[in-house]
C-alpha cells in the first residue's frame, strides 16, 4: 500500500461505526501524549489540543470525503488524524522531525495532507473561513459534487473574514460547509462575555444559509447532521452551517492552566464525554464487547507508543528544509 | 529602581500613564479579567477598573478602527495586537486610516492611538507567529514605530508613545517579555522617540540593532577581538540618523544586525542612508546580516540558525574587518537558498 492508499484507507475505515470509536480514543491518547512529551522536553513551541472535541473532528471527517477540501484551525491535531493522517504524520509536524506532515517546518499548528482535502491549517485566526469559500468555488466551476468544509471555533464568528467568507458563499450559492468547534471558550474568554447572541447558527441564518445548531459530543448526531447537509450541499442546494456545541478538556494552550473555568463546569461536560457516551452505547448495542473494547484502547495506546518512537527516531530537518519549498518551480502550461 | 521584567515594566509604563491621564484606555484580546496573553497587563482591571480596560472579541479591524475612532474623539487608546502578524487582518485602520488623518484633516485632528504588538522569532511558534513585520509598516509617513529591546526601553518607549499626538507602534519581542533589568521608573524615564541609544562604545565598527538584535550584538561584541559602538535605534520610524552617521564617522564601518529577512528588511534604509551620507567615512563596505529569504521554520533547530546568533554576528564581523569585504551569509557559504 503507498502512503496515500493509507490515509485514503483510514479515512474511508470512518464509514465503521466502530472504527469511529478507535479514531475518537487514537485522538485523545495522541492528544494527552503531546501534553506528556511536552514535560519530558521533546515538544516546543505551542500546541493546541482538542480532548473532548473528537466528536465533531470524527463526525466531520466520516460523513465527507477525501476529494473534499477542508480548511481548519490551530487547533487541528484531532481533526487532521479524522481526515486520515496518521499519527507520525501529526506528531512528527508536533515534534519538527522530518517525518511530519510537512517535513517538521510546520509544528503543532500547521498540519496539511492534500490527498485527504486538508489545506494547511490556519494559525490566524477566522482565515481558513474564506479560503474554503475559494474552494466552494473551484468545487462550483469545476463541476461535480465535491465540497468545501471551514472548520473554525466560536471565537471566530467575531472576526470579519467570517461574515465576509459567509456572505460571499450565500450570494454565489457555493458548495461549502461551515463547522463550527463551539467549544465555550476563544482562548481565555468565555463565549457569552464575546458575543451577544447564545447560538452561532442564527449569524449563519443571517446570511441566508440554512443553519443549525447541533450536539458536538455525540458522534452519530453529528455524522447524522453533516451527511443531511452534505448531501443538501452536493444537490447544489448551496451552502449550510453547523454549529456543534462541544468542549475543550486542556486550555487553550499548553502554557493555559484555564483558571477562567467556573467550578463544576468541566464536571458537567466530562459527564457528556464523547468517547464514554459512544463506547456504552456501541457496547449496548452489541456492536462491542468488553473484550473487543478493551483490545481496541491497547491497540490503540501501543499505536501511539510505536509513533512516538517512530517520531523521535525521525531526523530533524537539515537547515536545507527551511529553503525547500519557499516557491513552487513553474511548470510548462 | 527595580528590578524588573519587560512584561512589568511594560505593565507600569501603562499603569503610569493611566494615573497621569484619565483619558488613557486599554484594549484588546484578554488583556483585562485575565491580565494579558502575555501578562503585559496585569493587574490594570483591578486598578482602573472596566470601562478603562477592556477585553475584546477576536475582532481586530473593530478593535483598532474603535481605537483610531476613540483617539481622534479625545482619548488616548493602547490597543494590544497579541501577534504582530494579527495586524494583517486590520492593516487598513492603521496604514491606510489612522496614519492618513492628520493629514486628510488639514492638521485639525490628531490621533494620539497606540498599537503594542509581540513580535518575532526564537519561541517555537512557526511560520505565521514568527515575525517582526515592521517593514509592513515601515514606508507609512503619519505613523512613528518603536521597537522595545528589554525592560527599560519597553517602559520608557511605551510611555513615549502614550504621550504622543500621532499614531504609534511598539512592537515588543516576545522572547524579551521574561528579560529582567534594572528600570527607572518616573518622568524621568520616557525615552523621546527618534532618538537613538548608544550602548557601548568602540573603535573598530558601528553596529545598530533593533530589538531582539540589539541584545545580539552586545553580546557579539562582549568577547570579540573588536570593539564597537553597539546602536539601540529605539525608534525605526523616524530614525535616529545623527547618532549612527556621527558613530560612523568615528568607526568608518557600519554592520546592521536585523533578525528577519534579507530582502526588503528594514536595515536596507539604514545601510542606503549611510552608504550615502557617510560615503567619505567608510572605510569597508556597509554590511547587513540577517534571516534568510524564508518562512520562520519551527523546529528549534532551525529556528536557532535563521535567528542571527551571538556567535554568527562575531564571526561575520571577524570576516568584514580581516578582509575588508562583505561577509558571504551563512546559506550562501552552504549553497542554500540558490
Ligand atoms: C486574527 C487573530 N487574532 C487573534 C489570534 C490569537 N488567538 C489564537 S486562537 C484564539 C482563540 C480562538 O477561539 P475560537 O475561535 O473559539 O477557537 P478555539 O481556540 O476555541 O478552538 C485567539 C484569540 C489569532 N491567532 N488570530
Ligand atoms: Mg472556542
Amino acid at each position: 500500500m503507498t502512503a496515500t492508499e493509507a490515509l485514503l484507507d483510514r479515512r474511508g475505515g470512518l464509514r465503521d461505526r466502530v472504527a469511529r470509536l478507535e479514531r475518537m480514543l487514537e485522538i485523545r491518547a495522541l492528544e494527552d501524549r503531546v501534553q506528556a512529551l511536552f514535560s519530558e522536553g521533546l515538544v516546543h513551541g505551542t500546541t493546541h489540543t482538542a480532548q473532548g472535541q473528537e466528536a465533531v473532528a470524527v463526525g466531520v471527517a466520516a460523513a465527507t470525503r477525501p476529494t473534499d477540501v477542508v480548511t481548519c484551525t490551530y487547533r487541528g491535531h484531532a481533526v487532521a488524524l479524522a481526515l486520515g493522517l496518521t499519527v507520525e504524520d501529526v506528531l512528527g509536524e508536533i515534534m519538527g522531525r522530518t517525518i511530519g506532515s510537512v517535513g517538521g517546518v510546520g509544528g503543532s499548528m500547521h498540519l496539511c495532507e492534500p490527498d485527504v482535502g486538508l489545506l494547511p491549517t490556519f494559525a490566524i485566526v477566522g482565515a481558513g473561513i474564506p479560503v474554503a469559500v475559494g474552494a466552494g468555488l473551484s468545487a462550483q466551476l469545476r463541476g461535480g459534487d465535491d465540497i468545501a468544509v471551514a472548520v473554525f471555533g466560536d471565537g471566530a464568528t467575531n472576526i470579519g473574514a467570517f461574515h465576509e467568507g459567509l456572505n460571499l458563499a450565500a450570494i454565489w450559492q457555493l458548495p461549502v460547509l461551515f463547522v463550527c468547534e463551539h467549544n465555550v471558550y476563544g482562548e481565555y474568554s468565555r463565549f457569552d462575555l464575546t458575543t451577544p447572541v447564545a447560538d452561532v447558527s442564527v449569524r449563519g441564518a443571517s446570511y441566508a444559509i440554512p443553519s443549525a445548531t447541533v450536539d458536538g459530543q455525540d458522534v452519530d448526531v453529528v455524522v447524522a447532521a453533516v451527511e443531511e447537509a452534505v448531501t443538501a450541499i452536493r444537490a447544489g442546494g448551496g451552502p449550510r452551517f453547523l454549529e456543534f456545541k462541544t468542549y475543550r478538556y486542556a486550555g487553550h494552550s499548553r502554557s493555559d492552566t484555564a483558571p477562567y473555568r467556573p467550578e463544576g463546569e468541566m464536571e458537567l461536560w466530562r459527564e457528556r464525554d464523547p468517547i464514554d457516551r459512544f463506547t456504552e452505547r456501541l457496547l449496548s448495542e452489541d456492536a462491542l464487547d468488553a473484550a473487543a473494547a478493551d483490545a481496541m484502547a491497547a491497540r490503540v495506546a501501543a499505536r501511539v507508543d510505536e509513533a512516538v518512537e517512530t517520531v523521535k527516531a525521525s531526523p530533524v530537518p537539515d537547515a536545507e528544509a527551511m529553503f525547500r519549498h519557499v516557491y513552487a518551480p513553474n511548470r510548462s502550461r | 529602581m527595580a528590578k524588573l521584567r519587560m512584561r512589568q515594566a511594560i505593565v507600569a509604563a501603562l499603569a503610569d500613564e493611566m494615573e497621569r491621564d484619565g483619558s488613557v484606555i486599554v484594549f484588546g484580546e484578554d488583556v483585562a479579567a485575565a491580565g494579558g496573553p502575555f501578562k503585559t497587563s496585569e493587574g490594570l482591571l483591578e486598578r482602573f477598573g472596566r470601562a478603562r480596560v477592556r477585553d475584546t472579541p477576536i475582532s481586530e479591524t473593530g478593535f483598532l478602527g474603535a481605537g483610531l475612532g476613540a483617539a481622534v474623539t479625545g482619548l488616548r487608546p493602547v490597543v494590544e495586537i497579541m501577534f504582530i502578524e494579527f495586524l494583517g487582518v486590520a492593516l487598513d485602520m492603521l496604514s491606510t486610516e489612522a496614519a492618513k488623518f492628520r493629514y486628510l484633516s488639514g492638521g485639525k485632528l490628531s490621533v494620539p492611538l497606540v498599537v503594542r504588538a509581540s513580535a518575532g522569532s526564537g519561541l517555537g511558534f512557526g511560520a505565521q507567529h514568527s515575525q517582526t513585520l515592521e517593514t509592513w509598516l515601515y514606508a507609512t509617513p503619519g505613523l512613528k514605530l518603536a521597537v522595545a529591546s528589554g525592560p527599560r526601553t519597553a517602559y520608557g518607549l511605551l510611555r513615549a508613545a502614550v504621550q504622543d499626538d500621532n499614531p504609534v507602534v511598539v512592537l515588543e519581542p516576545r522572547p524579551l517579555y521574561g528579560e529582567r533589568e534594572e528600570v527607572e521608573t518616573g518622568d524621568a524615564a520616557v525615552i523621546p522617540l527618534g532618538q537613538a541609544n548608544l550602548c557601548a562604545t568602540g573603535d573598530d565598527v558601528t553596529i545598530v540593532g533593533l530589538g531582539q538584535t540589539v541584545g545580539t550584538a552586545l553580546r557579539a561584541a562582549e568577547s570579540a577581538g573588536w570593539t564597537a559602538d553597539v546602536i539601540d535605534l529605539q525608534t525605526l520610524l523616524p530614525w535616529d540618523r545623527d547618532t549612527v552617521f556621527a558613530s560612523v564617522a568615528r568607526t568608518g564601518r557600519l554592520v546592521v544586525v536585523e533578525e528577519s529577512p534579507r530582502t526588503g528588511g528594514w536595515g536596507t534604509e539604514i545601510a542606503a542612508a549611510v552608504a550615502g551620507e557617510c560615503f567619505g567615512d567608510l572605510t569597508a563596505p556597509v554590511t547587513r546580516i540577517t534571516a534568510p529569504d524564508v518562512p520562520v521554520p519551527f523546529p528549534p533547530e532551525l529556528e536557532a540558525r535563521y535567528l542571527p546568533g551571538p556567535d554568527y554576528v562575531r564571526a561575520q564581523i571577524d570576516t568584514l574587518l580581516d578582509s575588508g569585504r562583505l561577509p558571504v551569509p551563512w546559506w550562501e557559504t552552504e549553497g542554500l537558498g540558490a
